[in-house]
């Protein structure tokens, strides 16, 4: 073989060691950060495994939130509005959507006491955006809030 | 060397790949497009009370003889609100019967609701229970349906009803069911 | 009336741009029909300008008979917002990109002179084709002239508050002309594929074009990432939505193209791959049309879903891609040639730039279709977060650093050993900042101490050759001063990102009136919140003390309520610096004047848009190099004698 060709043989090799350990590397590795994505019926009847990053989302229920006086930690309740609902605490800010009856999506633990501890929790980004893994839950964009929920100005 | 000629076609085949999972991705997309169960077929037979007055009680029969819009909403759906003046507009402007169906809702709130923000329905069924609503397949509010004179469901919409559904969706069948338009004139 | 003569504008420029693309591709050598092609296109340019200055004009004049106007604006806007929102919504951004794909052929056309006569006439040819698509799909699916008749709504339903911002007046513009300027290298991809011959020269006609859609959609997608750390109101400032992948993955396909032109232009090698990589970079310009508009990944960005829209752009999308790359597998192994070159040589770190950009763009592929994949085989939805990311793009990052740092010192085809010298002597200097950071840094991980170490390596090493430059006094072209600065704001953006990617400090407090809390070495002390009123909405201000030191400013953030939607917003309190933000947003009321408040300190967070800014400003001057303008005189550069001699019409 000419210097030529043997150098085109190594680049070959390398390009091809390379291509296939990404591929590997990037198979392994979204499968190690993939969040699942659970409805509430699946939460609520213990399909969930408990202790591993998940996703789940759902309508929050009227009433059930729940805010201590003198911390961040609140404690709401998700539902399909279809008999299924689970607990969710989660201590630190809700997004500006964040309201009764609206869809929303947590991501987080479900403890062994079936309580879901979240860490980060979405709301609906404005009136055209609902999180994907919540459009087969409520149809359509929902929508904005009621002016008097805020205060009239002075 | 016919390796090397071959090896060109590996972006072509890679696209080819990656092009048929954004088609089944797409195709997935259609999902969330249910199709009614009740589509194309008879409203429901019911019977169930007004919302704002006791006496009177509202059955299938009432939702004949003329082209119907059936909304589904509640107070506690803030996509109901957003699609409020829709709904008003469209009662204002065309001859077509409204019926609304307040679903598991507070009769005291929905009453307080109607009077807040104007009431765009010429009848509204209570549903507080939710059961009207299990025999239409209601998936959460709001949903709309559109009978014909026979009360035959022609169309039905999950989630809200807003300009451009207006516009693409209902328009056109209000005009194939020939719906009476109140000029602007009249209206304003 | 106004409206519908848009609307007859667009379909005209259509017209023009279907007759453009027949002559252009197939007048060949008929010197009056592709004279025809100019006027044409200049014509599909008037036209298009037309239309889009009908909708402007329906949006300045509040006309919301027109369906997209009454959707997207509202007489209480001030009139920039009116304006801007001729693109704040999917119909008019389409329009959008159909007037700046019309005004690079317009340029284009100006500059034609330079190029042979056929050649420039089949540039025109595919791009008038491509525009036709863009026009039919933006007539077929996506009309912004439709009237709302007879119900004429009295008001707009507004644009949507995040869109009321400065940074929606620019940002789609650019990122746009970005996006569609990728047009152009390909479209001279095609031209060459379709007369066999790639050589030198025609590397140095793209690279231009290719350096200037390359800087605009830096600019554009810096632009974005600044508009969403101060308008989403919580400090984010890259999310790996797929939005923002959809336009990280044509940038990333045009780096490395921009640097295989550069092995094609000196060394007429790596010919059949940078005709690929043009391909490429346009292809991922379209699937991030066509992720953003179909819905198939909705997203924080996300415009309305539509599948009738969607199906359009993926047939759309596998015609032009098809085809090209069945273009590409007939005719690109023509265009290979053998050049060899050692191991230490600027071609060797070339191809392995190219190589890191390629994995880069595989991972950002990925993980952007794997959910979707996964969906169609299972049925269940996942989401791919941010670690995933990560994971690749911290090493991926530091060996572009390493390759940037070696660079300078390298000459084509082989470089000695010994011109490397220098180079271990900044290393050794580079180490020392690194080791000293591992002690400052609060946590000191190895990610972050590498990303600074390996930066101001490759800052010395750049400082270092363009002071022996200036001392040799030898010739410093715009070209080389663009590189220079670009691969300089390479090295800050990484510095700037490692560091408030670690180094941030944040926290959710509830915080009553006249409470203090500390916040790194500054205190931070809310006062209370007040009624505020705009112009079209109300707000609750919070104000806040913060006292640095002996210094001490005031902030104040807003919690907005938009009083046509009723959409609420967080509008962050920012105190910027050169080394670091301090940044206030209010969470929610908790009742009794309490607030929910998030204080963060991001250290060195400007940095990562001064380094994209830097990029984008050198990829602009190395496109305002005097070489590439006097093109059509006779190559200076040492032709390769693999090459076959050709004759320059």
């Amino acid at each position: 073989m000419n210097p030529k060709r043997k150098q085109r043989l190594y680049l070959t090799i390398f390009l091809f060691v390379v291509a296939s350990a990404t591929t590997a590397l990037l198979i392994l590795v979204s499968g190690e950060n993939m969040n699942m994505f659970y409805p509430p019926i699946d939460v609520a009847s213990g399909k969930v495994p408990a202790d591993r990053q998940i996703r789940a989302g759902g309508m929050v229920l009227e009433n059930s939130v729940d805010r201590q006086p003198d911390s961040l930690a609140v404690r709401f309740v998700l539902t399909d509005y279809q008999g299924s609902f689970f607990e969710v605490s989660y201590v630190g800010i809700l997004p500006d959507l964040f309201r009764e009856g609206q869809g929303i999506l947590v991501e987080g633990k479900l403890d062994a006491a079936g309580t879901f501890q979240a860490e980060r929790v979405l709301a609906k980004h404005d009136e055209n955006y609902m999180p994907p893994e919540l459009m087969d839950l409520q149809q359509g964009p929902g929508s904005t809030a009621s002016a008097s929920e805020f205060g009239t100005p002075l | 060397m016919i390796v090397n000629r071959m090896s060109f076609f590996i972006p072509l085949g890679t696209f080819l790949v990656i092009l048929g999972i954004g088609y089944v991705g797409f195709s997935l997309d259609d999902r969330k497009q249910l199709p009614s169960a009740l589509l194309d077929k008879p409203f429901p037979e019911f019977s169930a009370n007004s919302l704002l007055d006791p006496e009177l009680r509202i059955r299938r029969q009432d939702l004949l003889g003329k082209p119907t819009l059936v909304n589904v909403w509640a107070t506690w759906c803030p996509t109901c609100l957003s699609e409020h003046d829709q709904l008003m507009d469209i009662a204002g402007m065309t001859e077509i019967r409204m019926v609304g169906i307040n679903y598991k809702d507070d009769v005291e709130k929905a009453q307080r609701w109607l009077a807040q923000y104007g009431n765009p329905f010429d009848l509204v069924i209570r549903d507080e229970r939710g059961l009207l609503g299990v025999e239409l397949g209601v998936y959460g509010a709001p949903e709309t349906f559109l009978l014909d004179a026979q009360g035959n469901i022609v169309y039905k919409r999950v989630g809200d009803v807003n300009p451009r559904i207006w516009r693409d969706e209902l328009l056109p069948r209000f005009r194939l069911l020939e719906v009476e338009m109140v000029s602007r004139d009249e209206a304003s | 009336m106004i409206p519908e003569l848009g609307h007859f504008s667009l379909a005209l420029a259509g017209a023009l741009s279907l007759g453009a693309g027949i002559l252009g591709l197939w007048g060949y050598g008929h010197a009056q029909l592709q004279r025809s092609t100019q006027s044409m296109v200049v014509g599909q340019f008037v036209f298009v300008a037309a239309a889009f200055a009908a909708l402007m004009h329906a949006f300045l004049t509040d006309d919301f008979s027109v369906a997209y106007v009454a959707n997207h604006s509202n007489s209480l806007l001030p009139w920039y917002y009116k304006a801007s929102a001729v693109w704040g919504g999917h119909e008019g951004s389409f329009l959008l990109w159909i007037l700046i794909m019309s005004v690079w052929m317009a340029v284009f056309c100006g500059l034609s002179s330079q190029y042979p006569r056929p050649f420039a006439a089949r540039v025109l040819g595919v791009l008038s084709l491509l525009n036709l698509g863009f026009i039919c799909f933006s007539l077929l699916t996506s009309n912004p002239f439709l009237r709302l008749i007879p119900m004429t709504p009295l008001d707009g339903a507004d644009l949507n508050p995040l869109l009321q911002d400065f940074g929606l007046i620019v940002h789609p513009p650019l990122l746009y002309t970005g996006y569609v300027g990728l047009a152009v290298p390909f479209a001279f991809a095609i031209a060459a594929l379709l007369q066999g011959r790639v050589d030198a020269t025609w590397a140095r006609w793209a690279r231009p074009w290719t350096n200037m859609s390359w800087a605009f959609l830096t600019a554009g997608i810096t632009l974005g990432s600044w508009w969403a750390y101060y308008e989403l109101g919580w400090g984010g400032w890259w999310f790996w939505d797929p939005v923002e992948n959809a336009s990280f993955m044509p940038w990333l396909a045009a780096t490395a193209l921009i640097h295989s032109l550069s092995v094609t232009e000196k060394r007429g090698t790596f010919k059949s791959w940078t005709l690929l990589l043009a391909i490429t970079a346009f292809s991922f310009s379209l699937l991030g049309a066509f992720i953003v508009r179909s819905g198939v990944l909705t997203s924080v960005h996300a415009f309305a879903v539509d599948p009738e829209r969607g199906m359009f752009i993926l047939i759309f999308l596998a015609l032009v891609v098809g085809a090209s790359l069945l273009l590409y597998a007939l005719r690109g192994s023509q265009q290979y040639v053998r050049v060899g070159y050692s191991a230490l040589s600027r071609e060797l770190f070339m191809l392995l730039n190219n190589l890191v950009m390629i994995i880069s763009l595989a991972v950002v592929l990925w993980g952007t279709l794997a959910p979707i994949g996964y969906e169609a085989m299972t049925g269940d939805r996942i989401s791919i977060g941010a670690p995933f990311f990560n994971l690749f793009f911290v090493p991926l990052g530091l060996s572009l650093l390493v390759l940037l740092a070696v660079l300078p010192r390298l000459n084509w085809k082989r470089t000695r050993t010994q011109a490397l010298k220098t180079l271990w002597l900044f290393g050794a200097v580079a180490g020392l900042v690194a080791v000293s950071a591992w002690y400052l840094l609060d946590p000191a991980s190895l990610g972050v101490v590498a990303a600074i170490g390996l930066g101001f390596w490759v800052i010395l090493a750049q400082l270092s050759d363009l002071l022996k430059r200036v001392v040799k006094r030898a010739s410093m072209p715009a070209a080389y001063i663009g590189m220079t600065l670009a691969h300089f704001g390479f090295a800050i953006g990484c510095i700037g990102i490692a560091v408030t990617a670690t180094q941030s400090e944040e926290l959710d407090v509830r915080m009553v009136p006249q409470q203090s809390v500390a916040l790194g070495s500054q205190k931070v002390t809310f006062l209370g919140a007040i009624d505020v009123e705009g112009p079209n909405y109300v707000a609750r201000q919070g104000i806040f003390v913060v006292e640095s030191g002996d210094k001490s400013y005031e902030l104040r953030a807003e919690k907005r309520q938009y009083l046509a939607g009723g959409n609420v917003m967080t509008e962050a309190a920012i105190r910027p610096g050169l080394f670091g933000d301090t940044y206030i947003s209010m969470g929610e009321s908790l009742g009794q004047g309490a607030w929910a408040i998030r204080l963060q300190y991001k250290p060195l967070v400007r940095w990562v848009w001064l380094g994209a800014l830097l990029m984008a400003l050198g990829g602009m001057l190395a496109a305002l190099d005097k070489r590439y303008q006097r093109v059509r005189a006779t190559p200076s550069v040492p032709v390769s004698p693999l090459e076959e001699p050709k004759v320059m019409g």
